[in-house]
C-alpha cells in the first residue's frame, strides 16, 4: 500500500467513568487504503463500534480520545481537526453506515428530504437539484420507483429498504471511506445477502473504502479482503483474508472460528472459548486473553505480547509467535482451573 | 393430509400440532371495525417426537414465534389443534393449562428482559418449584444449588440478581428456571441469537447435553440456520405463515426442493473465503401477511424455471416428495396436483426438478491447527 487513505496510529479512547477508567480502545493502529474493504472482528465489548465512532470523533462525555492518538486522513489529523472542519469530513468524505436503520433515519422527514439535506449542507446549491441528486441515488441502491419513494416516510419502508436509504445517505457525497457498523445485524439473511451485494456494487462503481465492522466471520470471509481481529480494546491479529482463515494464528481467533457452527458441518460438538470479555475497566494483566487461553503459561500473566509479524502482512498479539512449541501443550483455560479449584 | 402422514411410523409423537392459525383482525376507525386480518399463521401442522429437536426457521414475521407462542397458550390460536401427550392444549381452561405447564416449558430470546429484575436468582428458579409444588424449604433449596450446577454456575449465585450476571450466564438462568419443574418438552424461542459467538457455543453445547441427559424434546425456533442445523434433528420451513418445507436436518441442508429454502440456504454467508458458491439471490421483500400472494404464497419472489400461472392460481399442497421429505411446491416432482389440473389453472410450464448448485461443501478453516 503506497499512501494509505486512513491512517490510525495508537487510537486511545477512554471513558472515565464512576466505575474506573474504561479503557474500551487502548492503543489500536491500522491503515486503510484506497478502494479496500477492511472488516474490524470482535464480540461485544471489544471496542470495535468505540474505534468506528473515534474515527469520526462522535465519542460522548464522559469518553474521549486520549492525547498522543492519531488519526491521519487526508494530510490532516482528525484528533486535533477543529469542529467546523470536522464537520464538513463527516458524511462528505467519510461516511456512517449504522446497524439499525430505523434509528438513523429522521421519521418525521421524507427521505428524499434527508438524503437531499446532506448533499445541501456540503454541496449546497438549490432545492430542486438536491432533491434531484436524492432521486437519482435512491435509484442508484435499487429502490423501485424512487420518485415515488422519495416522498415517503420511514416508517412506511421495509427493513432492507431503509438500510438502503441509509447506504444512499452515506454515499450521496461520494465519500474516501464508508464506516459501515454492523450493516445487516438487523437484517433477515436474504435480505442482508442483498445489501452485501449492494455494497460490492457501490464500492466498484465508486471505488469507496470500506471498513466493514461486524461479528459475523460469515459476513467478513464473503466482503472483505483484509481483516483486524479486535479483543479486549486491542487488535490481537490481522492478517489477509484467506491467510486469516486458513492460518489464523491468534488463540482468540482460532476460538472464534471454531465456535461458529457452520452450514455442511459434521454435528460435532462445537468448540467454546469458556468464560466471558472481561470489562474493559478492568483488563487482565499480561496478555488481556490468558485467562480464557487454552496455551497460557507463566510468561502470558507476567508479560503483555507486542503485535508480532508472523508473516507478511500478518500480524498477531500472541506469545506463541516466539515459542511455537508451546501450542503442542493445550490445557484448560485458567478461568476454568480457578472455577474448579 | 391426513393425520397420520406427518408421523414417523414407529413412536407416538409428544406433540402433535395440526391446522394451527391465528389471524390478528386490524382494527380500523374508533369503532375498531375489522377490516382484515393479519394472517400471522395460516394452517401450520407438525409433529414433535420425544427426545427431538425440531427446528423451525423462517425470516421476520414468517410466524415462528407466533406459533411457539400459541403451543404455550401464550397466543390463543384462531384455529387448530395442539396436542400433548394425547391432550388437546386448545380446549383446557386457564387452571388446567397452568398444570400442564409444567410439563412445557419456554426459553426466551432476550435474557435481559426475561428475568425479573427484582428477584434474586434463586428466587427465579425455585418459583417455578412452589406454584407446582414440587418443592418446599431446605429441600427447594438443595433442588435450585443442584439447578445451577448442571446449568454450570456456580451455587453461591442464588442470592445474586439478574443484573450483575452477563448474557450468556442470564441465559443460563432462564434455562435453569426451565428446567426446575422438569418438563419433558421445551419451546425454545430464538435461545442464543442475542449471544455472541463463543457464548452461544457454551448455550448449545449445554442445552445437548442436557437434551441427552433428561431426554427433553426441544421446539428450536431461530433464524439462524447454522445454529438450526447443528442442534435440530428435523427441520420446518416457515414463510409468511405456513409451513413451506420439512424434512431432517441432513436431507433438507444437503437436498433442499422448495425455492424458498434454496434461496434461504444459499443467503448464508460462508465462513470460508475460498469458497465461492453461486447464490441464489431473492428480490424483493415478504409480502405483507395482511394481503399475501394468491396460490403460493412464495409465487412472486421464486426463482424455479418452471413458474406460471398456475402457481399464482393453486395452493400447493405440503407434499411427501421423499421419505420424511415435505414439501409445498407443485412444479418439484412428485407432485399430486396433476399437469391436468395445473393446466386448466393457467399452467404452461410442467413440472421439472430444479435443484440451483447451492450445496455447500464440508470446509472447517481453522482445525488443522488442532
Amino acid at each position: 500500500m503506497a499512501e494509505p487513505l486512513l491512517s490510525v496510529r495508537d487510537l486511545r479512547t477512554y471513558f472515565y467513568t464512576e466505575n474506573g477508567v474504561a479503557r474500551s480502545v487502548d492503543g489500536v493502529s491500522f491503515a486503510i487504503g484506497g478502494g479496500e474493504t477492511v472488516g474490524l472482528v470482535g464480540e461485544s465489548g471489544c471496542g470495535k463500534s468505540v474505534t468506528a465512532l473515534s474515527l469520526l470523533r462522535l465519542v460522548r462525555a464522559p469518553g474521549r480520545i486520549e492525547p498522543g492518538s492519531r488519526i491521519e486522513f487526508g494530510g490532516k489529523d482528525l484528533v486535533t481537526l477543529d469542529e467546523k472542519s470536522m464537520r464538513a469530513i463527516r458524511g462528505a468524505s467519510i461516511s456512517m453506515v449504522f446497524q439499525e436503520p430505523m434509528t438513523a433515519l429522521n421519521p418525521v422527514f421524507k427521505i428524499g428530504d434527508q438524503i437531499a439535506e446532506v448533499v445541501r449542507v456540503h454541496h449546497g446549491g438549490t432545492r430542486q437539484e438536491a432533491w434531484h441528486r436524492a432521486v437519482q441515488m435512491l435509484e442508484t441502491v435499487g429502490i423501485p420507483s424512487p420518485a415515488q419513494r422519495a416522498n415517503e416516510y420511514p416508517h412506511q419502508l421495509s427493513g432492507g429498504m431503509r438500510q438502503r436509504v441509509v447506504i444512499a445517505m452515506a454515499l450521496v457525497m461520494n465519500p474516501a471511506l464508508v464506516i459501515a457498523d454492523e450493516p445487516t445485524t438487523a437484517l433477515d439473511v436474504t435480505i442482508q445477502a442483498q445489501i452485501l451485494e449492494l455494497l460490492r456494487e457501490l464500492q466498484q462503481k465508486f471505488g469507496t473504502s470500506i471498513l466493514l465492522i461486524t461479528h459475523d466471520l460469515g459476513v467478513v470471509a464473503e466482503s472483505v479482503s483484509r481483516v483486524i481481529v479486535m479483543y479486549g480494546g486491542e487488535i490481537v491479529e490481522e492478517a489477509l483474508v484467506n491467510d486469516l482463515f486458513a492460518n489464523a494464528h491468534h488463540p482468540y481467533t482460532e476460538g472464534l472460528l471454531n465456535a461458529m457452527p457452520h452450514v455442511g458441518q459434521e454435528r460435532e460438538r462445537l468448540a467454546t472459548i469458556p468464560g466471558t470479555v472481561p470489562p474493559p475497566t478492568a483488563w487482565p494483566a499480561g496478555c488481556r486473553f490468558h485467562d480464557r487461553c487454552p496455551y497460557a503459561w507463566d510468561r502470558c500473566i507476567a508479560e503483555h505480547p507486542p503485535l508480532y509479524q508472523i508473516a507478511d502482512g500478518h500480524v498477531s498479539r500472541c506469545h506463541l509467535a516466539v515459542e511455537p512449541e508451546r501450542r503442542a501443550d493445550r490445557h484448560e483455560p485458567f478461568v476454568v482451573q480457578k472455577a474448579i479449584a | 393430509m391426513t393425520a397420520t402422514d406427518l408421523r414417523p411410523a414407529s413412536p407416538q409423537p409428544l406433540l402433535s400440532v395440526r391446522g394451527l392459525v391465528k389471524h390478528f383482525p386490524i382494527k380500523k376507525g374508533i369503532f375498531g371495525k375489522s377490516s382484515g386480518a393479519v394472517r400471522a399463521v395460516d394452517g401450520v401442522s407438525f409433529d414433535v417426537m420425544p427426545g427431538e429437536t425440531l427446528g423451525l426457521v423462517g425470516e421476520s414475521g414468517c410466524g415462528k414465534s407466533t406459533t411457539g407462542r400459541m403451543i404455550l397458550r401464550l397466543i390463543e390460536p384462531t384455529a387448530g389443534s395442539v396436542e400433548f401427550e394425547g391432550i388437546d392444549l386448545v380446549t383446557l381452561s386457564t387452571s388446567q393449562m397452568r398444570k400442564l405447564r409444567r410439563k412445557i416449558q419456554v426459553i426466551f430470546q432476550d435474557p435481559f428482559s426475561s428475568l425479573n429484575p427484582r428477584m434474586t436468582v434463586g428466587a427465579i428458579i425455585r418459583e417455578g418449584l412452589t406454584i407446582h409444588k414440587i418443592a418446599e424449604g431446605a429441600q427447594a433449596d438443595a433442588r435450585v444449588r443442584q439447578l445451577l450446577d448442571e446449568v454450570g454456575l456456580r451455587a453461591e449465585y442464588v442470592s445474586r440478581y439478574p443484573h450483575e450476571f452477563s448474557g450468556g450466564q442470564r441465559q443460563r438462568i432462564g434455562i435453569a428456571r426451565a428446567l426446575a419443574v422438569e418438563p419433558t418438552f421445551i419451546v425454545c424461542d430464538e435461545p442464543v441469537s442475542a449471544l455472541d459467538v463463543s457464548v452461544q457455543a457454551q448455550v448449545i453445547n449445554l442445552m445437548q447435553d442436557l437434551q441427552r441427559d433428561r431426554g427433553l424434546a426441544y421446539l428450536f425456533i431461530a433464524h439462524d440456520l447454522s445454529v438450526v442445523e447443528h442442534i435440530a434433528d428435523r427441520v420446518a420451513v416457515m414463510y409468511l405463515g405456513k409451513i413451506v418445507e420439512l424434512a431432517t436436518a441432513d436431507d433438507l441442508y444437503r437436498e433442499p426442493l422448495m425455492p424458498y429454502t434454496q434461496a434461504l440456504l444459499s443467503a448464508v454467508p460462508v465462513a470460508d473465503p475460498t469458497h465461492k458458491k453461486s447464490r441464489v439471490m431473492l428480490s424483493g421483500d415478504v409480502p405483507s401477511p395482511a394481503n399475501p400472494p394468491s396460490g403460493c404464497v412464495f409465487h412472486p419472489r421464486c426463482q424455479h424455471p418452471a413458474k406460471d400461472a398456475a402457481c399464482s392460481a393453486i395452493v400447493p399442497p405440503l407434499e411427501e416428495k421423499a421419505p420424511g421429505h415435505w414439501v409445498a411446491c407443485i412444479k418439484q416432482p412428485p407432485t399430486g396436483v396433476e399437469w391436468s389440473v395445473q393446466r386448466a389453472a393457467g399452467g404452461t410450464k410442467e413440472p421439472t426438478r430444479y435443484l440451483p448448485v447451492i450445496a455447500v461443501e464440508q470446509s472447517h478453516p481453522s482445525s488443522s491447527s488442532f
